[in-house]
């Protein structure tokens, strides 16, 4: 069947936000999504609140909503745009649920829309866990022995009968959320309170836990016609009991016979049916490793983080494919776009392996609980793609940014057998180490599977690895040894550290396509990996197709992390774009399967291979580019730029040296100094005394950080002598000889610039304020556009400095720069001449195509050229704010105050005519329940208190009943205010946590001097608030701007909708 | 340290790569063709299908799960050679009996691995079929005009049955003949399913012998080789057409039912082999991902009117089923029996017992 001729406008909604258990893969999905209904000639009206999306630009659809996904908003949008039809099965689990709420309602019927992709009989079918049980009992398919159960109680005779450990799944909740193992008990009745708590529809699933079988997913797709297929399988390597999230992946999976993989795939096959899905849908089973003994465990009707993995990891385009299926075509309709010749209607061949390796972020986290169970913790991921497992493994490994480049990891090697053998049975991030460094050591493979229940068959991959170190280490290097170590992924710089050798031959890269079908058919969208010694089909394909074209590297930005997230990815697609535009052939470097970067028809040309120099350098031999971008991928990209201008590579933009320049401290305080614009007072440290020293002569508060940040990694504000010898200490077990920078810490009122310069102009698209002070992580940090109390003269002054500032480190494109206006006075804290966390949502808000101008500059073009003028650009008549969102609830033992460490992992844009209504709508985005009425619990450090009778005032005055423990309250008191005190929890029953789980608080406004440490007080109020969902402000700023918001009596009845689409024009 | 050999192709391509499995005493001869199946190489080795030929796997990870004889399609293999990029020393399944390695050698096929075998596909893809020649000794050019002549002789006399034999069943409703070209195994699994009593009988099983056995349905079954060496089973065939029995061909039986049917067949380029083939059913519109093994296909063009074209194939539109008018027949180029390979068109069986009963029913 064509396109259904019913269909005329559709209306897709996103995931919103980027949480850990979503991120990037949705805005791959729903960018794939809106091109396939758009090339289908349908108008397409875009839902999503996160700005930093490339599916939010208005070149993606005919109307493009940056609003916070709520009913009521969702309803209002609808009500405006009279869509014929709703796509739910593109904007993860968020865009899932708000339709099948929509649905349930009776809304989509009221209002004439028709539920695309899966409809709410399908998602209750999956979601809804006793329906689902339902269902799979219909068609006899086994599911692990459950009950679903709305009460603690219900939860407590299943484990009775069934027996411990069991397993709690709150329904309705994202990348599990809430859920948990309980071993006896005590434990069930804290994990299913917390899940009833947690899930929408209070209701949770209590399983039989079946930890150590192994866990297999298909990716699976059907048609209108009722056509099935299966686009591919994958094998977790930590069996059941670790979420797949957070599990290292291999596909296609390996362990499997046929029969036992023909059995799952059939099932696989009957579920979707029964389901009546009609697109993509992910299976995931459990199958005993002793027996065909199996059970599904979970279904989702929509297209998934897995799905973005089998999309890259076989190059069928699922979202894509999806998208078709929905607006009626059968899928021996739709053209396979690799090939340009076969059908989607076919199961891919892989060729290769694909090896997915989850990034953590505990780096930054450094108090957040590290073991890993069904609530998914990574923040994003790596794929890596090699002939054999070992190379892949290895690949991925290298690419995470952990400091690995194999699995060898220095601090396991120094541990003892008994410490070795708890952390193998830790089941944290690093267990992979673990279990390679007890191979290593020659623990037996019988052993390490005993405790593990890693499947033998990666014991074995990975002891092949061991021999191979080993066999290095001894530092007799054959060509033979060589080149079996390069055929298993060791790099030349590994190589070399291992043996102590360097007097050996590059053995050079070649390159292989990724074509969908193992050879069987030529291929036509190159899509390349690495592999060694084998032969080069990159080479003779751009031979036979040479356009003639010169040809540029962009380098992606890897995988998703707090501080480096979907924006510089955002980025970098822009930047491939305008490159094409002006007339290059694009090639992109990336190694994260997630993003709209790494799709197979983003760039001319993709490799998918890790950012290190040597994972790169045959790149660049085998495409001759004429210069390599790297300002769009983040620090990932940034590392490489040292090498790459070394190595004779031109960098495309501002040159090596002036990131140096700005990155260097010396270097930067004398341009500072040159250029008349202050900074901040501070001196460089290496030990305690030092420290105390210049934190003397400063004047406390100061900030501490480590020369090498990012995300304001291990920054703290030191208030006393106290803080500043504990933070030295931590900082120098960590990072031994690491030089320690100490600022003079500046109260007041931070701005960011992002400009464009060219080298003779400057465009500054626009200031923003933040109205969280200096101190708290600009990311974190609540921005808001155009400023709201900017003086002309403070304008003039921030336009100069930053245009000065631009010229004289001589930027060919993106700079941002962060100030802080203290006593009048303006500082700049920071300069990066890149491209930022904000150029996506400012060059939404403005309309001025930031990263398109910014590479037209890099290949030579002028400001004075294009239409935008130099200096500020006039500033639009809308409010933009940006809202930070935090996945606190997937973290713990994370404390949740702000500072100046990046904690957010995602943003939501607020837009609208004034401030107020901007902030309410961002406010709203990020998840804010806007409660009108009820209590406040104030609990503030010392240094907070001179403050907080003006912030609590605000609560009083909307008639907000306030509590507050002694010390605070006592203030409030003083200043004439009606405060209920409130005991520590140590003190008495009726304490701070008590006075949490009673409902009667709404918000909680709690700061402390030093928080981190799980053991405090007031980090177990932060904890509680987030697993009770209690709205929790560190920031005293944030608490005044919500209750500013609260008195304007905002709703989204009010609230104004404002179409992206027509700003940018 | 293994012994280097290699795999020289007709037309002058040499590939070294090191040995394992049997001893390669002499060269080894046969054509080269590759499957991109990524599970299933134990069916895939004891597919008969494969005689006179050698196996390249795309999939670079081979023996992963061992070898275990239930998965057996036949008694052993009977490919000539087997090519692999890696083969799995430590294999890891609750069932593995033995590794490949082991597996190759007791059954005395010779392998090569650590080639290149995408390469080896490309080449084959571009080239079309071509014969290889696996040697200890590195081969010169004046072996070439040798190996384009060499051709698979009698390959379904070496693979069919000698003697005809019996699979009896509990409650048999049906009594089908499999006509034993290098059948499958579970294509008897199959039938045995559905509670067919089966004789199996060899290839050069004359019409009359078959009618003798009063059967309620044939079964054609899958074998290797060019169908066109088989013209005498042809003419048996074309006249058990005449009977009225259902008649069920899969791969080479469906080849040899369109040649008995006047219909002509032709060499494909480089043949279908793997387990993602996508089939459309011409009545319904459903398409099925099948799995196949064949290097002849059916001309389409050159049905006769009685013979109706059921499925082709989604990726080149070449014929992967008919369906007969004069007669209750029908056959498809696929493996509906899988093993190795989806299971999604098994239901074809259930159509071949349909049919024996509407005869049943009819000659009551």
């Amino acid at each position: 069947m064509p396109l259904n001729p019913k269909l005329k406008k559709v209306m897709v909604i996103g995931s919103g936000p980027i949480v850990i258990g979503q991120a990037a893969e949705f805005d791959y999905a729903g960018t794939q999504a809106c091109r396939a209904l758009k090339e289908e000639g349908l108008e397409v009206v875009l839902v999503n609140s996160n700005p930093a999306t490339i599916m939010t630009d208005a070149a993606m659809a005919d109307h493009v909503y940056v609003e916070p996904l709520t009913l009521d908003f969702l309803k209002k949008i609808i009500q405006k745009e009279k869509p014929d039809s709703i796509l739910s099965t593109l904007g993860g689990q968020t865009g899932l649920t708000l339709s099948m709420q929509l649905a349930k309602e009776g809304f989509l019927e009221k209002e004439g829309v028709t539920l695309l992709g899966a409809d709410p009989d399908t998602i209750a079918k999956a979601e809804d866990r006793q329906i689902f049980k339902d269902t799979m009992e219909h068609i006899g398919e086994p599911i692990i022995p459950s009950a679903v159960t709305g009460t603690l109680e219900g939860a407590l005779s299943f484990a009775r009968r069934a027996g411990y450990p069991v397993i709690v799944r709150p329904a309705y909740t994202l990348g599990g959320t809430g859920g948990g193992i309980a071993k006896d008990e005590e434990e069930l009745r804290e994990i299913a309170s917390a899940g009833l708590r947690l899930s929408p529809i209070t209701q949770i699933l209590v399983e039989k836990c079946i930890a150590g079988w192994k866990e297999i997913e298909f990716e699976v797709m059907r048609d209108g016609g009722g056509n099935v297929i299966t686009i591919c399988s994958m094998e977790n390597l930590d069996p059941v009991g670790i979420h797949t999230g957070d599990s290292i992946v291999i596909a296609p999976a390996v362990t499997l016979a046929d029969k036992e993989y023909q059995m799952l795939r059939t099932a696989a096959l009957h579920i979707i049916e029964a389901m009546g899905i009609e697109g993509g849908c992910n299976v995931q089973f459990a199958l005993h490793p002793e027996s065909y003994e199996y059970a599904v465990i979970e279904v989702n009707p929509r297209v998934s983080r897995s799905s973005a993995l089998a999309s890259k990891a076989t190059g069928y385009p699922i979202a894509r494919v999806a998208a078709k299926i929905a607006v009626g075509y059968r899928m021996d309709e739709i053209k396979n776009e690799i090939t340009g010749m076969t059908k989607a209607c076919f199961e891919p061949a892989l060729d290769y392996v694909v090896v997915k390796f989850p990034k953590w972020p505990f780096d930054k986290f450094v108090y957040a609980a590290r073991k890993l169970g069904t609530q998914m913790k990574a923040t994003g991921e790596v794929m890596a793609i090699g002939r054999n497992f070992e190379t892949a493994l290895m690949k991925a490994v290298r690419g995470a940014e952990i400091s690995h480049d194999c699995l060898a990891d220095a601090s396991m090697r120094k541990m003892d057998d008994d410490a070795l053998t708890w952390k193998l049975m830790a089941e944290d991030d690093e267990r992979i180490f673990a279990i390679y460094e007890a191979l290593y050591r020659g623990f037996s493979v019988e052993k390490i599977h005993e405790l593990t229940m890693v499947d033998e068959w990666f014991l074995y991959k990975l002891l092949h690895l061991c021999g191979l170190e080993k066999q290095l280490s001894s530092g007799e290097l054959t060509d033979a040894l060589l080149r079996e170590a390069k055929r298993n992924g060791f790099p030349d710089k590994t190589i070399a550290r291992i043996s102590g050798r360097t007097d050996f031959p590059h053995l050079p890269f070649s390159y292989k396509m990724v074509d969908t079908c193992g050879a069987e058919f030529a291929a036509q969208t190159p899509y390349f990996y690495s592999t060694a010694d084998e032969e080069d089909e990159a080479g003779p394909f751009l031979a036979e197709r040479a356009s003639g074209k010169p040809v540029v590297i962009v380098f992606g930005s890897g995988p998703i992390r707090i501080g480096q997230g979907i924006e510089f990815d955002y980025a970098s697609v822009h930047c491939v774009w305008a490159l094409k535009d002006a007339g290059y052939e694009v090639v992109i470097v990336n190694n994260n399967p997630e993003t709209v970067s790494t799709d197979f028809n983003t760039a001319d040309r993709l490799y998918f291979e890790p950012l290190t120099p040597e994972d790169v350098a045959d790149i660049i031999r085998t495409e001759k580019p004429v210069g390599a971008v790297v300002a769009f991928g983040g620090q990932t990209a940034i590392r490489l730029t040292k090498w790459l201008s070394e190595s004779g590579v031109p960098i495309l933009g501002t040159p090596a040296d002036s990131i140096d320049a700005a990155e260097d401290r010396g270097r930067f305080e004398a341009l500072l100094k040159e250029l008349h614009i202050r900074q901040p007072k501070g001196d460089t440290v290496r030990t305690v005394d030092e420290a105390l020293e210049v934190a003397n002569r400063l004047g406390y508060p100061v900030l501490l950080r480590p020369s090498y940040v990012l995300g304001g990694q291990n920054m703290i504000i030191a208030f006393s002598d106290a803080d500043v010898q504990e933070y030295m200490q931590i900082i120098l077990s960590h990072l031994e000889n690491n030089l320690v920078l100490i600022d003079k810490y500046m109260m007041g009122t931070e701005l960011e610039v992002d400009a464009i310069c060219d080298g003779e102009d400057v465009l500054l698209p626009g200031i923003m304020e933040h109205i969280d002070r200096a101190g708290i992580h600009s990311g974190d940090s609540i921005a808001v556009y155009p400023p709201w109390n900017l003086s002309p003269a403070k304008t003039a002054k921030l336009v100069d400095y930053s245009t000065r500032l631009a010229l004289s480190l001589h930027t060919k494109g993106l700079i941002n720069i962060q100030y802080v206006i203290s006593q009048d006075q303006v500082y700049v804290i920071e300069v990066n001449p890149r491209s930022s966390r904000t150029v996506p949502y400012l060059s939404k808000v403005t309309g001025i195509p930031m990263v398109d101008i910014a590479t037209r500059i890099m290949l030579g073009e002028k400001l004075k050229d294009m239409p935008y003028g130099t200096g500020l650009y006039p500033a639009s008549s809308y409010t933009a704010i940006k809202v930070p969102v935090f996945s606190f609830e997937k973290l713990s033992g994370l404390d949740t105050q702000l500072g100046p460490e990046m904690k957010s992992t995602g943003e939501v844009l607020g837009i609208g005519p004034t401030m107020t209504e901007a902030l309410y709508k961002g406010l709203v985005g990020a998840g804010y329940s806007m409660k009108r009425k009820g209590g406040v619990f104030i609990t503030v450090r010392d240094t907070d208190k001179e403050e907080i009778p003006e912030v609590a005032r605000h609560f009083a005055d909307l008639g907000f009943h306030l509590y507050a423990t002694a010390g605070t309250a006592r203030v409030l008191r003083e200043h004439g205010m009606q405060a209920t005190m409130v005991h520590k929890i140590s003190e008495s029953e009726h304490n701070t946590i008590a006075l949490l789980e009673s409902g009667k608080v709404n918000y909680i406004i709690s700061t402390s001097a030093k928080g981190r440490t799980p053991a405090r007080d007031s980090v177990k109020v932060r904890r509680k608030s987030v697993e009770l969902g209690i709205p929790c402000l560190t920031s005293l700023d944030t608490a005044v701007a919500l209750a500013d918001i609260l008195k304007s009596g905002f709703t989204a009845e009010t609230a104004t909708l404002v179409d992206i689409c027509g700003l940018q024009k | 340290m293994e012994q280097t050999v290699f795999l020289q192709l007709e037309d002058g391509t040499c590939l070294a790569g090191k040995h394992f499995g049997a001893p390669l005493r002499e060269d080894v001869t046969a054509e080269v063709v590759f499957t991109t199946a990524m599970t299933g190489y134990v069916e895939t080795l004891t597919d008969p299908s494969y005689y006179g030929q050698m196996v390249v796997q795309t999939f670079p990870l081979i023996g992963n799960y061992g070898v275990n004889s239930t998965d057996f399609e036949s008694e052993g293999i009977h490919m000539s050679a087997y090519i692999t990029r890696e083969w799995c020393r430590q294999p890891s399944n609750f069932r593995s009996q033995l590794d490949l390695d082991a597996f190759l050698k007791s059954q005395n096929v010779p392998g090569i691995y650590d080639v290149d075998t995408r390469f080896l596909t490309r080449k084959i893809r571009e080239r079309g079929v071509m014969n290889g020649r696996l040697t200890a000794a590195k081969p010169s050019e004046d072996a070439l005009p040798a190996l384009k002549d060499w051709r698979i002789q009698d390959a379904v006399g070496h693979v069919t049955c000698k003697m005809p034999f019996e699979i009896p069943a509990g409650l048999p409703r049906h009594h089908v003949v499999l006509w034993d070209f290098g059948a499958k195994r579970n294509i008897a699994r199959k039938l045995h399913a559905l509670n067919c009593r089966l004789t199996v009988v060899p290839a050069h099983t004359a019409c009359e012998e078959i009618l003798a056995l009063s059967p309620d349905g044939i079964m054609l079954s899958n074998g290797p080789g060019n169908p066109k060496d088989n013209l005498p089973i042809v003419k048996e065939l074309s006249k058990l057409c005449k009977t009225g029995i259902p008649i069920f061909g899969i791969c080479l039986g469906h080849q040899l039912l369109a040649l008995a049917n006047g219909a002509d067949t032709h060499k494909l380029k480089y043949g279908h082999r793997g387990a993602n083939q996508p089939v459309k059913d011409l009545t319904t519109g459903r398409t099925y991902i099948t799995s196949q093994n064949h290097g002849y296909a059916v001309k389409s063009d050159t049905l006769p009117p009685e013979a109706v074209l059921s499925f082709i194939n989604l990726n080149d539109g070449t014929c992967e089923g008919v369906r007969y008018t004069s007669f209750p027949g029908f056959s498809v180029q696929f493996h509906p029996e899988a093993c190795g390979g989806p299971h999604d068109s098994e239901f074809l069986f259930r159509d071949f017992l349909n049919l024996m009963e509407r005869r049943t029913g009819e000659c009551r």
